[in-house]
């Protein structure tokens, strides 16, 4: 029953993650006054994609063929590892969050890869760039995520979370810490502005785009369903590790359904939230990402010394 | 206890008159005279205490004991023979036109202002006031050294506000983990109290007080011009006018080494480890030792007796932290004779400049010959100051070289290598200014050095013998610092 | 005791500690001054409403005083005379190069485990997790200091001066409940004609060099050697002296 569930789990990720996406183009264009195309475009988008035929240049090795598979897989092994709708899934149970940082850093190695795979000046330009900001993004993430394990006395996210919820209404200031940062690092990974525009192909400012300039096909479908899937797989760390309310505890059919309509919920206003901000913001020169990562690892740091320092027993 | 609020509330007074008639011819003159009530008010509250002992105004606000009796007399001394140099040289400089009425105005209620927040740091029994008193006596003064409006002056000024502002922010950390530790044995409203805090310094935790003290001596000790936190004082003390640097260097600094003694009394009680007393050493030693090194570079006079105040400052941190009967009686009278003679000097160095046109000391030359009462004014100024007997400053030298033998013997070398170098230092500046070629057109001018005379008879009456009331008075306050008198 | 067990205004102020911090470091990055300004604004407003929570919760109506004299003077006075003086000066439109963001920014986080680690032994003897936010304050002024080392421009430090004094503010309400009313007015006054003679001092400085860069307030040194007498203040003294012969 468990094992099916996490299953079901899964295939919600996936089905789920291109309708944030639209969801998150809808109210871009909202904001910007234009007409957004439909809820369900994203998922004709791929469809399209899965029909055409990949074109693939002639020195491309293997592994620009098989990077695209890779990819799709580890960020959905990834995805096995959050809670989505219930905790105490088996999945999540059989592995914690710096397993699911591995599992991401994983995917970014083979795009890179991929990137570097053609021999074009895009692909190796865009594959530096994202290196970049992975490495500093990454301790950042650690970081945040480090604070709710020292709070919760585990890695393991299921456990970390029950016992988030078990507390009830807390106001830690180690929390408040960890979730800037959080959404800074999250910003910078998913390739948002104000760190990296996901709409446009100009040299100066692409960094994933970049990367998968030279794909195509079903290559394509997925890649982009996985950049989709690593953004909800964001969206979905944020709102359940620090506003876990809502998540089902136990397996029963209503527990399940509520907790359905709570992470929706929580996605639909996060969606806004980044929709409001790529709107408003401009997006920052490159140089100045390192600076602004590393503001998102001091705040981690800050958020793991107030918990030290405010929080914890002695 | 009226002679305490008349104290205060004649300046409270001068502030405001000042600063409305500041800029009429006669008010340098006022000035003297509300200086003289203060000063009367100061010896009849001094009387009083004498006779009656430890005063304490009824709401607990004000305390007047044998320890701030004699400074709050001799800062009204001071006060009153800087003005009577102050009239004339203030009025000179309007006539030339260095400032105007509006600085004036500044100028004289702003100098009652600094007297009133000395007053309030000596009477006050609350700590919190005291600190807002030290404060309030540094913004008085702070649009005082910037008075003549150079870009040097400016700096000088911004300087010291920056410098003397954040470390005191320091002080009133320092005082908040005072007033937390004290709340938590009882009652928070007398908490800030000194009196009850030192009655009771023995139940106060030993761990928060050790860690205030630091807070504390850095915060006022940037006040006193303990290395490293000196760099505001040689700048504040020679681009402001000359009145300024006198009360300056003979009263604030006196005042924040008050504020160090009160707050380490109350440390000393409650820890049994001599750690405030240790720390007072090493900055005291540091700053003596810098300061007489740094003697030796100064091209501009002010700043080479600023950098001497900073030195004897340094000998009477070391002396208080030393503790014992003997070394707080020498540092009691040496708070007494260095601010006597270091007001006279900077008086004559005033005049000097005055007369040379410039504070370059390259550029002063020859001033026994142009001026006689200036030349041997400063001559014997510098005299008194570098510990020669018969003046005060030898006999209060020679007892804190006592009583460090008598502790700490192998520390009287670095004493002794110091005032030899500090000698060394002033006498190679002052040599040829006073002893050197009378320039060109060096022409004398009109000085009232009856200030400067009067001061250095005192030093010279205070090395000679010191007088019985004052013996008294210093044995008294030995006693209440130390808890033994050394006669 | 850890956070949980606490109540909830426990909670509330040690969040706010956190926040208070927080705001340091976001001014210790600024390069413009208008946005340094706003944080700083933003610190008083959240000391304000520190202060209210604390007077609350421990029903101390001293406090509430507090609150106000923090509201009018750090949130709505001072930042407004600041903005008024960046303005003037047009120094709106210049962003401070800091080279070394990242460094300061990690010097900063160095500062918070040094005050917490000299507060330690308080913390250790007397009692609740309260106190903790004593480290907190203690490393806002330190960090108030660092913020002053590093900029050059006078708008700057007169930033970081006020963030010193809420620390010792926030210090002042959270280890003791505020201070004697008397001490508090006194320390608000102070702070009050500091604000004023900054003000003048900003007035009188550019006047002189003609910027608000204290790099360019260099002629009184040591060294002292490029230091002329024309500049001395008595100098015209001597050539009145002249004159009259």
């Amino acid at each position: 029953m468990n094992w099916l569930l996490a299953v079901i789990q899964i295939i919600l990720f996936i089905s789920l993650a291109p309708l944030l996406a639209g969801w998150l183009k809808w109210c871009k264009c909202y904001l910007q006054n234009r007409k957004a195309p439909s809820l369900l475009q994203p998922y004709r988008d791929l469809l399209k994609l899965t029909h055409k035929q990949p074109v693939v240049a002639e020195q491309a090795s293997w592994i620009f063929t098989i990077s695209p598979y890779i990819i799709f897989s580890a960020t959905v092994l990834a995805a096995t590892v959050v809670p989505l709708i219930a905790v105490d899934l088996p999945t999540s149970a059989s592995a914690d969050v710096i397993v699911m940082v591995g599992f991401f850093a994983f995917a970014r190695f083979f795009l890179a890869l991929a990137g570097l795979d053609i021999g074009t000046a895009f692909g190796g330009m865009g594959s530096s760039r994202e290196m970049t900001i992975s490495s500093l993004a990454e301790p950042a993430m650690l970081m945040a995520v480090f604070t709710l394990s020292i709070a919760a006395s585990t890695t393991n996210l299921s456990v970390a979370i029950s016992h988030v919820l078990d507390q009830g209404l807390v106001l830690r200031p180690s929390f408040a810490f960890a979730l800037f940062a959080l959404i800074l690092v999250a910003i910078a990974e998913t390739g948002r502005v104000p760190v990296d525009n996901p709409v446009t192909h100009l040299e100066l400012t692409m960094i994933h785009e970049a990367m998968i300039l030279e794909y195509s096909g079903r290559h394509l479908a997925l890649i982009e369903w996985a950049s989709q899937l690593k953004l909800m797989l964001y969206g979905v760390l944020i709102a359940n590790i620090f506003f876990p309310w809502g998540i089902a505890r136990s397996f029963a059919a209503e527990a399940l359904a509520y907790g359905l309509l709570a992470i929706v919920c929580k996605l639909a206003l996060l969606a806004v939230l980044l929709a409001l901000s790529e709107t408003l913001l401009a997006k920052m020169r490159l140089f100045r990402v390192p600076e602004y990562l590393s503001f998102a690892y001091l705040l981690g740091l800050l958020g793991l010394l107030s918990h030290i320092i405010l929080e914890a027993a002695r | 206890m009226i002679a305490a609020y008349l104290v205060l509330l004649i300046p409270l007074f001068g502030i405001v008159f000042f600063a409305v008639t500041g800029h009429k011819k006669d008010t340098g003159k006022l000035n003297i005279q509300l200086n003289a009530i203060s000063l009367l008010a100061t010896i009849w509250l001094a009387i009083n205490v004498l006779n009656k002992g430890t005063i304490i105004s009824p709401d607990q606000a004000f305390l007047i004991d044998p320890f701030n009796v004699y400074l709050i007399v001799l800062t009204a001394f001071v006060g009153l023979t800087t003005s009577i140099f102050s009239a004339p040289y203030m009025a000179h400089e309007k006539d030339i036109g260095k400032l105007n009425d509006k600085r004036l105005k500044l100028y004289h209620s702003m100098y009652q202002g600094f007297m009133l927040a000395m007053y309030l740091v000596l009477t006050t029994n609350n700590m919190g006031i005291m600190w807002v008193a030290m404060e309030g006596a540094t913004l008085a003064t702070v649009l005082l050294v910037s008075l003549y409006r150079t870009p040097e002056s400016i700096e000088a000024a911004w300087k010291y506000f920056i410098l003397c502002g954040v470390g005191i922010a320091q002080a009133l950390f320092g005082t908040i983990l005072l007033y937390y530790a004290a709340a938590q044995i009882g009652n928070s409203d007398n908490a800030l109290l000194w009196s009850v805090l030192y009655a009771n310094a023995d139940k106060l935790n030993p761990d928060i007080l050790e860690i205030a003290f630091v807070f504390l001596l850095i915060g006022y000790g940037t006040k006193i011009g303990l290395v490293p936190l000196h760099n505001w004082l040689p700048d504040a003390h020679s681009e402001g006018p000359t009145p300024m640097s006198a009360v300056l260097s003979g009263l604030l600094l006196n005042d924040a080494l008050y504020a160090v003694v009160r707050n380490k009394m109350l440390v000393d009680g409650a820890t049994h480890s001599n750690m405030a007393g240790y720390l007072m050493m090493g900055f005291g030693m540091l700053s003596f030792l810098v300061a007489v090194l740094f003697l030796h570079r100064q091209k501009d006079i002010k700043r080479l007796f600023s950098y001497s105040s900073i030195e004897h400052m340094g000998m009477m941190t070391f002396a208080f932290g030393m503790g014992g009967p003997l070394a707080t009686f020498a540092a009691l009278l040496h708070m007494t004779v260095h601010s006597l003679t270091k007001s006279a000097i900077f008086v004559t160095v005033g005049y000097a400049a005055q007369l040379a046109g410039t504070q370059r000391m390259s550029k002063i030359r020859g001033l026994i010959k142009t001026q006689p009462k200036i030349g041997w004014g400063l001559l014997i100024g510098t005299i008194a100051i570098a510990g020669f007997p018969p003046f005060g400053v030898f006999t209060s030298e020679f007892l804190v070289l006592l009583a460090t033998m008598h502790s700490y013997p192998w520390l009287t070398l670095p004493l002794l290598l110091g005032i030899g170098i500090a000698f060394a230092g002033l006498f190679r500046h002052i040599q040829p200014m006073v002893y050197g070629e009378k320039p060109e057109g060096q022409r004398p001018i009109k000085a009232n050095l009856w200030p400067v005379m009067i001061h250095l008879a005192w030093v010279l009456w205070l090395g000679l013998s010191i007088p019985d009331f004052l013996a008294n008075w210093f044995s008294q306050a030995t006693l209440l610092i130390s808890g033994s008198t050394p006669l | 005791m850890n956070i949980e067990q606490q109540d909830f205004y426990t909670q509330a102020i040690l969040s706010m500690a956190a926040l208070i911090g927080l705001s340091s470091f976001l001014m210790l990055g600024q390069g413009r001054l208008l946005r340094m300004i706003f944080v700083f604004a933003w610190q008083g407003l959240l000391l304000t409403l520190t202060t209210t929570l604390v007077a609350y919760s421990q029903d101390n109506p001293h406090l509430y005083i507090s609150a106000v004299l923090t509201l009018v003077l750090k949130v709505i006075f001072i930042p407004w005379m600041l903005r008024r003086e960046v303005i003037k000066m047009n120094s709106h439109r210049d962003i401070e190069a800091l080279s070394n963001k990242v460094s300061l920014m990690l010097g900063g986080a160095g500062l918070m485990v040094f005050s917490y680690y000299v507060l330690h032994p308080i913390v250790q003897t007397s009692s609740p997790v309260m106190l903790n936010a004593l480290a907190v304050s203690l490393s806002v002024v330190l960090l108030g200091m660092l913020l002053m080392i590093t900029h050059r421009q006078a708008v700057a430090h007169v930033v970081g001066f006020m963030s010193i004094e809420n620390g010792l503010f926030f210090a002042a309400i959270v280890a003791t409940n505020g201070m004697p009313m008397v001490v508090e007015l006194g320390v608000a006054f102070d702070v009050l004609v500091a604000a004023v003679l900054f003000g003048i001092f900003f007035f009188h400085i550019r006047t002189s060099i003609d910027s608000l860069n204290v790099d360019l307030l260099n002629r009184l040194n040591e060294v002292d050697d490029q230091n002329t007498e024309q500049n001395s203040p008595l100098s015209s003294l001597s050539s009145e002296n002249r004159a009259q012969q």
